[in-house]
């Protein structure tokens, strides 16, 4: 026996359809967490990566003991709060004498672990220690330019994979247009060795010259720190082929006896038979009109002249 | 930092080179500022989510295609013949609503004796759990291909027959041989007069554990409520409050603290004295005053 439970409230509703796969998917949600023990600079490291993502990231201040993302068993929780907050990219900081200031960059399909890839946070310099003016800080959740410096980023298979990582973690919102003025961020990532990464993050600030494009002057504002990459796990090939589907793939089926023209828009022809006047059936069936009828009576009419005359003759 | 100046200039040939491009792009004037429609991404990142599946059409609407049956806009207001003026076509104060029947005739297939109201009535019902029914079946068709929508769930209302059973609850020795004296005190004699089993022990508390005393006032058991209220009564007013009053008590704490007032004089001799005593004695006699208030004032009444 099945029972039907749908929401009784339109905001639950509306909750719950936003949560649902959608055909074309706008920014991922981040969920940042940390694990056992958590060094002052790992702190600082979430807290600014919390603040650079205000808008589509929650933040879990307790220790979670039971998280080991790289183990097979210690997924569990993640993929529980990946369910719960609606979270596909997770962020988990922790520090241990063999992996100091570790941090685990996570991405989810369908809520279970797609990939993973683990850096270390080395000479981390947070917001605080910039001193710029306060009037080209970059505001929150506009759409910034990513730059990746290095030709290891073409060759090294770990930085590829980083690169793509941190490509998803800095997008932000998914959007088809841009107001130009808006423009006030820029994440500068450089590969310095095979398996270091510079990443900060700088404010832009447009100055005029002399074409419509303005010239770019970055000022560096925001936390720098180099990124050196430990492990990293790559997604299984099915799964992998399954989560770059897109709609698009899919050809549009073409649709027949339709074109577009510049000036009139869109053109359809119609193809009418060839009418069979005499053939067709009436709609509205009369009474009087009926054929039957009308033969029906003429005869009644014919044979009661008949019986007249038969009787007058008598 | 010169590997930092170097990455900086770097970063900014590229971003540079991407607003370029950007800003070359056919842009829209809006209220804020240039708006520009991107072009489509050129690197693929992988989806969140699984790509939705398309809902699979419900047995109503495989038959409609097949007999190209359309679908046919109706208007929330019709009108109504009867009443003559505009109704809803469904909810309250409809169009063709059940109750609004004053008289159905008898047809020769009816039987006799059976309230046709009430049969209309049961058909509605029945449509209505016949409708909830394909509906149900439906929703189980798209969920086996994986297509619920979002908002519904289907939820199981009971347990399968091949699910393991919970383990019986273990009682303990006492609790069942109490059990029958924990009913037994429900009843309004304390379980006196139910009937045991051979060889059942007595419960180990007889009888009724409340004694309620007969409201009714007169003479004997009657008056015996009022007794009872009368000595919580007094006990709280305290009407004869020189029995209540502990005279020992009452003159032991006054000797302690005229000792401990004689104390605290010979410290304070050298400081300011003349204060402290005209506060002292003061306070003393308004605490004798408590003391003895109540007493004395109902001393004069009884």
């Amino acid at each position: 026996m099945m029972k039907i439970k749908t929401p009784k409230k339109g905001r639950v509703k509306r909750e719950l359809d936003k949560r649902a796969p959608k055909l074309v998917e706008t920014g991922k949600k981040t969920l940042i967490l940390q694990g056992t023990k958590t060094s002052g600079t790992l702190n600082c490291v979430l807290s600014e990566i919390y603040h650079l993502k205000k808008g589509g990231a929650v933040r879990f201040t307790r220790k979670n003991d039971n998280i080991r993302p790289f183990e097979s068993g210690g997924e569990t929780s993640l993929e529980f709060f990946s369910l719960k907050t609606d979270c596909s990219i997770f962020v988990y900081g922790s520090h241990s004498k063999k992996r100091p200031n570790n941090l685990v960059i996570g991405r989810m399909y369908d809520h279970h672990v797609y990939d993973l890839v683990e850096v270390g946070v080395e000479n981390f310099k947070s917001i605080e220690s910039f001193t710029y003016d306060k009037k080209i800080a970059p505001r929150v959740g506009s759409k910034p330019f990513i730059a990746f410096i290095g030709e290891g980023f073409e060759n090294v298979d770990e930085l590829k994979h980083l690169k793509e990582v941190l490509l998803d973690l800095l997008r932000g919102e998914v959007v088809e247009n841009i107001n130009l003025a808006g423009l006030d961020r820029a994440y500068i990532c450089t590969a310095i060795s095979s398996n270091k990464v510079y990443l900060t993050h700088c404010a832009l600030r447009l100055k005029k010259s002399g074409t419509v494009v303005p010239r770019m002057e970055l000022v560096e504002v925001g936390p720098s720190m180099d990124l050196v990459v430990r492990r990293h796990r790559l997604p299984n090939e099915g799964l992998r082929k399954e989560a770059m589907k897109t709609a698009k793939d899919q050809p549009k089926k073409k649709v027949k006896n339709v074109s577009s023209d510049a000036i009139q828009g869109t053109i359809g022809k119609i193809y009418i038979p060839d009418q069979k006047v005499g053939e067709m059936a009436l709609p509205n069936k009369a009474k009087g009109v009926k054929r039957e009828r009308r033969e029906a009576k003429n005869k009644e009419a014919n044979e009661h002249a008949s019986k007249k005359q038969k009787e007058e003759s008598e | 930092d010169e590997l930092v100046k170097e990455c900086l200039q770097e970063g900014t040939k590229l971003v540079q080179a991407v607003a370029d491009n950007l800003f070359n792009l056919p842009s829209t004037e809006d209220v804020d500022g240039p708006l520009v429609k991107l072009p489509p991404p050129t690197t693929k990142l992988p989806r969140e989510k699984h790509l939705p599946k398309p809902k699979p059409p419900t047995k109503w609407e495989e038959f409609a295609k097949k007999k190209g049956i359309k679908n046919r806009k109706k208007d929330k207001v019709v009108w109504d013949e009867q009443t003559g003026t505009w109704k809803r076509r469904f909810g309250y104060d409809r169009v063709n609503d059940d109750k609004d029947i004053p008289i159905i005739e008898a047809k020769m297939t009816d039987e006799p004796g059976e309230d046709p109201f009430a049969k209309r009535q049961d058909d509605k019902k029945k449509r209505v759990e016949k409708q909830e029914k394909n509906r149900l079946q439906n929703l189980k068709q798209a969920a086996k291909l994986g297509a619920l929508p979002s908002h519904v769930q289907l939820a199981a209302t009971a347990l399968p027959i091949t699910g393991t059973q919970a383990p019986p609850k273990k009682v303990t020795k006492d609790e069942l041989g109490n059990v029958a004296g924990m009913a037994a005190t429900s009843t309004a004699s304390g379980g006196k007069f139910d009937r045991k089993l051979p060889e059942e022990k007595p419960a180990k508390k007889q009888g009724k554990h409340r004694k309620f005393l007969p409201v009714v006032e007169g003479s004997g058991i009657g008056s015996r409520e009022k007794e009872q209220t009368e000595n919580v009564l007094n006990k709280l007013i305290s009407k004869h409050s020189h029995e209540i009053l502990n005279v020992d008590k009452a003159v032991t704490m006054y000797n302690v603290k005229k000792e401990k007032k004689g104390r605290n004089r010979k410290n304070q001799e050298g400081r300011s004295s003349s204060t402290s005593n005209k506060l002292k004695p003061k306070k003393q006699l308004h605490k004798k005053g408590a003391k003895k208030g109540p007493g004395s004032s109902k001393k004069g009444k009884a």
